[in-house]
């Protein structure tokens, strides 16, 4: 057993904290016929300190396409040629998304929009949508509107959303090769005002974007020194017409060695399957995910691509004997 | 409305609905694979980017001269 291992076994099983940067880059660094054991610990940490349920969500954009900012992963950045056209969605079909979502007995329906940040218009849908879904639907809102002021913050609150995504999507020394038409520390700035407000803190990024193993081990400590309630956990999905188009997919067994890391970095935290699992992992891979650290899931489609039907993530939950977490669990 | 099938292989489509190019010129091979994923980006009657609206359960995309398709 490797020393990383022995040393999470009683730091982060035990006694519930998580590893440091030195400790994910360990296991970040480990090699195959170790992460096996990886996995397990880390399913065994989520397990003692989360529990079996696993939340479940469905997401919808808003508003999509047309950004102005340069996140060179994002097909919806209107700086890029990417063929995703800027559109609305209609307060209509946003409550009938979220029932949608409902029906898959997921409890968290997140609202989406490709922005820097909210201007009014939005913020009069947000408060539209969120009060007709609130009429309709057994389901907790959460949102994600790109950077807030804090008179937007208190207005979501206000609108009833209960948790607010936004995703640091790398580490603070990568951030500059991402994205130049805003900086982490503003996007940090947001965060602040988030968790100030009472709201739960959603944030995670992507992993695949041209980082390194250190700037990995980076990004997971950072998270955890931020403390989220959920990191949601995206692989890079190369996207036409992006500056990230052509970069590989990650290597499933190094997608695998991140979720146990971050797991052992953040032994409490809803950590979610997000975007780009299907093609990174597979179905195979999914299943090991779950069972290494993974308690959370979008399913369904995602923003600007197709997710596996909601059917096959939930057959899987049952067969793995992991219940999906009530909205009663949620209140 | 319709309901769309992976227009790169489908008959008749005069344009691969993924990339936009010619779907008679080459194989679209990637374009297949990945559209299993995706939905449609260009109309495959006449090349136009489509107003395409992911869903949680399905898609829709509309072209502004041959209307909305769904999946």
């Amino acid at each position: 057993m490797p020393e990383i291992l022995d040393q999470a076994r009683s730091q982060v099983l035990e006694n519930g904290v998580g590893l440091d940067e030195a400790g994910v880059l360990a296991v970040l660094n480990l090699p195959d016929e170790h992460l096996p054991a990886a996995l397990q610990l880390a399913h065994d940490v989520r397990m003692r300190w989360c529990g079996p349920e696993v939340e479940v969500e469905g997401i919808v954009s808003l508003k999509t396409g047309g950004c102005p900012e340069d996140c060179h992963f994002c097909s919806q950045s209107g700086l890029f040629t990417s063929p995703v056209r800027s559109v609305w969605l209609d307060i209509p079909s946003l409550v009938e998304a979220a029932k949608q979502t409902a029906k898959t007995g997921a409890t968290e329906f997140c609202i989406v929009a490709a922005v820097r940040g909210p201007d009014a218009r939005l913020m009069k849908q947000m408060r539209e949508g969120v009060a007709a879904i609130k009429a309709e639907v057994d389901i907790q809102v959460a949102a994600s509107l790109g950077m807030l002021t804090q008179e937007q913050v208190d207005e979501l609150v206000d609108m009833g959303v209960h948790r607010y995504n936004h995703n640091l999507e790398t580490c603070k020394s990568y951030f500059p090769n991402v994205v130049t038409t805003h900086s982490w520390e503003e996007r940090w700035e947001t965060l602040r005002m988030v968790r100030e407000s009472g709201m739960e803190v959603c944030c995670g990024g992507i992993l695949g974007l041209g980082e390194t193993v250190e700037q990995r081990a980076e990004f997971a400590a950072q998270l955890a020194e931020l403390d989220p309630h959920e990191v949601p956990l995206n692989f890079l999905n190369p996207r036409p017409g992006t500056p990230l188009g052509d970069r590989p997919v990650v290597e499933g067994k190094d997608a695998l060695r991140a979720i146990a890391a971050f797991r052992l970095a953040m032994p409490r935290t809803i950590l979610r399957y997000a975007g780009g699992r299907e093609i990174t992992l597979g179905d195979l891979g999914t299943r090991d995910g779950l069972l290494g650290g993974i308690n959370a899931v979008i399913v369904g489609n995602y923003l600007t691509t197709l997710g596996r039907p909601a059917t096959d993530d939930l057959k899987l939950l049952d067969d793995l004997k992991m219940p999906v977490k009530a909205l009663s669990a949620t209140l | 409305m319709a309901t769309s099938d992976v227009a790169t292989a489908g008959a008749g489509a005069a344009w691969c609905d993924r990339c936009g190019e010619p779907a008679g010129v080459g194989e679209h091979v990637a374009c297949r694979a990945a559209r299993e994923l995706e939905p449609p980006r260009y109309c495959a009657h006449c090349r136009r980017r489509m107003k395409v609206q992911v869903l949680p359960v399905g898609w829709s995309a509309v072209c502004v001269a041959h209307g909305e398709i769904r999946g």
